[in-house]
């Protein structure tokens, strides 16, 4: 277990708050470990170990957040989520038979729009990456890409038509995934999509996405259909990927200009003892 | 009034309808029902248009069909000019259109099943699921070799048929239900012509055909 100390004491989400309701308990396995997440009739929200013991709980960005250790921290801030006029919007979990760490790094890149997400997030010719800005940011302890910038068809549920599409991705956990993009409908303004992931063991997961949209127009079910099709889209590459776990062995892959912000959550991970998931040595 | 369809984009079954539509060049009306996380299909309104919830369900002025063969069927006979999709002339051939469509239900019950289970983690037996789902791909796969030796490239002749499209979503989405392709040779074959067709469109799960850009260029 010491192997994966750091990923025990992080939060995890483990349930849609809005589908939890008085009285429901609905069984996940975090990590292995199988859990009930409950709601009690007074409205209060417990998770408990198979043994009765109490987990941590924290509920926020729609989702009910726990874990199997004991976070040394609060869950991380997304401001945007206070702002006024924006849309919460809860598109369920998916589940895929891949590393927690590989669907978050599909996440974090853009490089396959254009052949995964065809004439929706990008279309052929229209292939370049530009160059773009990734630090990881000491004070926060959080990686960030920004200055990112690429053509898409249809940007979102919200597009007309094409558009060159500015982007910011941001890891603040490392299972978590917030990207911040053009919002059509509200230039200078930024449309939130978030990935929140459940590790389930090292090869599968419950990803959850989360997003927060200025979009006064849209039917709720056309926004979430919208984001399970590209999400889904995904999926059938993801459990395609070998090896099943991420690689932080640098001799494992070539990695292109493209790839930088990969390049950089993959030794954020490293550094931070983050290897659930993760292949530590190429074999 | 126009075509109105209640659509889930995830459906095997909804996209077996917007398949069919492109390829007949039809325009319509698509209602997103939220059937998960949402579970709309389930609640009062959706079960007003359709008592047993299920997707998809078809509008053509005062008539409202469920039954996804049945819409594929009424499609065909409204609105193909061509007169090729479900031809009703040659008994034979209608009743081997007919008995495939009844097959393709086979399908949705098995890989559909298997596909919820390992997607959004439906609870059910996914081990009788995934048996069955091989059982009746074997069924399409000695068929579609023999067709094979016949020169026959589709279900039930050289041309598509509303047996093709009936068939088609829930073999190609198998992997989705971790049902991999790879004892399916002729199945294969048969997936690739029925993505070769004009007006085809993909959705998630079934992959664009890159490939066919770089035939095109040699």
């Amino acid at each position: 277990m010491s192997r994966s100390e750091a990923a025990v004491n992080e939060w995890y989400p483990v349930a849609i708050d809005e589908l939890l309701a008085l009285g429901d308990v609905q069984s996940v396995t975090l990590m292995e470990q199988p859990l009930s997440v409950i709601r009690r009739e007074n409205g209060s929200v417990h998770v408990q170990k198979a043994d009765g013991g109490d987990c941590p709980v924290c509920v926020a960005y729609g989702h009910v957040w726990s874990s199997c250790g004991k976070p040394d921290h609060g869950i991380f801030d997304v401001p945007e989520a206070a702002e006024p006029g924006r849309r919460m919007v809860d598109c369920g979990a998916v589940r895929v038979k891949a590393s927690p760490l590989r669907v978050v790094e599909n996440f974090l890149d853009i490089a396959h729009f254009p052949f995964v997400h065809t004439d929706i997030l990008g279309a052929e010719p229209h292939t370049e990456v530009e160059p773009y800005k990734v630090e990881i940011r000491d004070t926060a302890d959080e990686v960030w890409a920004t200055k990112v910038r690429f053509f898409q068809p249809q940007a979102a549920k919200s597009a007309d038509e094409g558009q060159m599409t500015d982007y910011m991705y941001r890891v603040p956990a490392p299972c978590v995934s917030i990207l911040y993009k053009t919002c059509p409908p509200r230039p200078g303004a930024w449309d939130v999509i978030a990935l929140f992931v459940r590790p389930i063991n090292e090869e599968l997961c419950d990803a959850y996405a989360w997003m927060a949209l200025y979009d006064d127009d849209s039917a709720q079910s056309d926004l979430i259909q919208f984001q399970q099709m590209i999400f889904l889209q995904d999926r059938s590459v993801l459990e395609n990927q070998i090896p099943r776990l991420l690689p932080l062995d640098p001799k494992m892959e070539i990695p292109t200009r493209a790839d930088t912000t990969s390049v950089a959550y993959r030794r954020w991970l490293k550094r931070r003892g983050m290897t659930y998931g993760a292949q530590l040595v190429a074999k | 009034m126009g075509l109105r369809l209640y659509d889930y984009v995830l459906s095997g079954s909804a996209y077996k309808i917007r398949l069919f539509l492109s390829l007949l060049g039809q325009e319509y009306e698509g209602v997103a029902v939220d059937f998960y996380p949402g579970e709309e299909h389930k609640k009062l309104a959706f079960l007003a248009i359709n008592p047993a919830g299920t997707l998809p369900v078809l509008v053509d002025g005062d008539l409202t069909l469920c039954d996804t063969q049945a819409i594929l069927v009424y499609l065909a006979a409204k609105y193909d000019t061509t007169e090729s999709w479900f031809p009703q002339s040659d008994p034979s051939l209608l009743g081997r259109i007919m008995q495939w469509l009844a097959f393709a239900g086979r399908l949705t019950d098995t890989v559909g099943a298997a596909r919820l289970h390992d997607m959004i983690g439906r609870d059910l037996n996914v081990e009788a699921a995934r048996e069955g789902a091989h059982k009746a791909l074997r069924e399409l796969e000695a068929h579609l070799t023999e067709q094979g030796f016949r020169n026959e490239v589709f279900i039930t002749g050289k041309k598509p048929t509303i047996a093709d499209i009936a068939c088609f979503p829930y073999s190609a989405l198998s992997p989705d239900g971790g049902i991999e392709h790879d004892d399916y040779p002729a199945l294969r074959k048969w997936m690739v012509s029925v993505r070769r067709l004009p007006g085809f469109i993909e959705m998630p799960g079934i992959h664009p055909l890159h490939e066919q850009h770089e035939m095109a260029a040699v």
